[in-house]
């Protein structure tokens, strides 16, 4: 146990980043669950156990809406469906974990949590599962105690883009973008990524842009493949 | 008191959200090994759909967000994700209240 503090605390530093981007919208998700009738109880649920924000976000505008209770799972699962694409290549990252401790750690995947584990993965360092707590488990309290907080003092955000702060999440995974530029394919990939999304927000509606615009990234790279001898860090 | 329905679609929505963590994992460790297109394609989707969840943001929402997209891709290329992520914030912020 002693063994794996100094890479738990490792990926709590590592986590500083991501509780700074994610630390405005648990609040916000929190008053707006209780704008749309959520109790504190039903916010706080939600935070901890789909733990997903996208999904969150798009679940409590649904419950507001008078919309059948399956049309909002179904929703939340459509947004939620890129994970499956996640889980197939961490699964690889995190091969070494017991299965209890996979079973917890997919549980705990989120964008920025899988970003970061395939950044490190990249980079050749190490993601044993005390730093992946230790990465995972700030985020998760913060959101889900945020999730308490924004609801019972919903009031306490006026209107968030006064402050630009709807503005951090976008501009965070722009980021995590820019980072995977080392990647083999990585243009064509972003290029057509970028364009699908772009026709299918317009053409289809928020949110299978996302959805759609991921599948023609990948579409593109498996139609490129890899090159002989290519080493590619999955 | 019954449980409400509220509480049954959070439930379901979680369950059906583990489903898709771990249901890529489960399904495709049955694969004693990955072709390489499929290897191809799973190493392009961070990238893909982080950019499909941007891409709008640059297009859709007004000047200043689109000013404010394309800087913050100029100073990615030089500077670290938070120092990048403080700029663009000030940035779209300014931006919102000039334009």
């Amino acid at each position: 146990m002693t063994a794996s503090q100094p890479d738990f605390w490792r990926g709590v530093r590592d986590a500083v980043p991501i509780l700074i981007a994610v630390a405005p919208f648990g609040l916000l998700f929190g008053a707006l669950a209780a704008e749309n009738g959520l109790t504190p109880f039903e916010a706080t649920l939600m935070s901890a156990t789909v733990y997903a924000g996208a999904s969150q976000m798009v679940g409590i505008e649904l419950f507001g809406a008078d919309i059948a209770p399956w049309i909002i799972v179904f929703s939340i699962l459509a947004v939620n469906f890129r994970h499956v694409l996640y889980s197939a290549t961490m699964g690889q990252t995190i091969g070494a974990y017991s299965r209890a401790q996979k079973a917890l750690a997919f549980a705990l995947m989120t964008d920025p949590q899988f970003a970061v584990t395939e950044q490190k993965a990249e980079k050749g360092i190490a993601t044993p599962f005390a730093w992946y707590l230790g990465l995972a488990l700030p985020v998760y309290a913060l959101w889900v105690g945020e999730a308490w907080l924004g609801a019972v003092f919903g009031s306490l955000i006026d209107d968030p883009s006064n402050y630009a702060i709807d503005f951090l999440l976008p501009l965070y995974f722009l980021g995590m973008v820019m980072d995977f530029r080392g990647r083999a394919n990585w243009l064509p990939v972003v290029g057509a990524s970028a364009l699908a999304s772009v026709a299918a927000y317009h053409f289809v509606g928020s949110p299978w842009h996302v959805s759609l615009g991921g599948l023609a990234g990948v579409a593109v790279a498996a139609m490129i493949g890899v090159k002989p001898g290519h080493k590619l860090v999955v | 008191m019954a449980v409400s329905t509220t509480i049954w679609v959070i439930l379901a929505g979680a369950l059906a959200t583990y489903l898709t963590r771990v249901g890529g994992h489960a399904v495709l460790s049955r694969f004693e090994r990955i072709p390489p297109r499929v290897e191809a394609a799973l190493n392009a989707v961070p990238a893909a759909v982080l950019t499909a969840i941007v891409a709008p943001y640059a297009v859709f929402f007004g000047a200043a967000e689109a000013i404010t997209i394309a800087a913050a891709v100029l100073l990615a290329l030089r500077l670290p994700t938070l120092a990048m992520l403080a700029i663009g914030w000030a940035l779209v912020w300014v931006l919102r209240q000039a334009i």
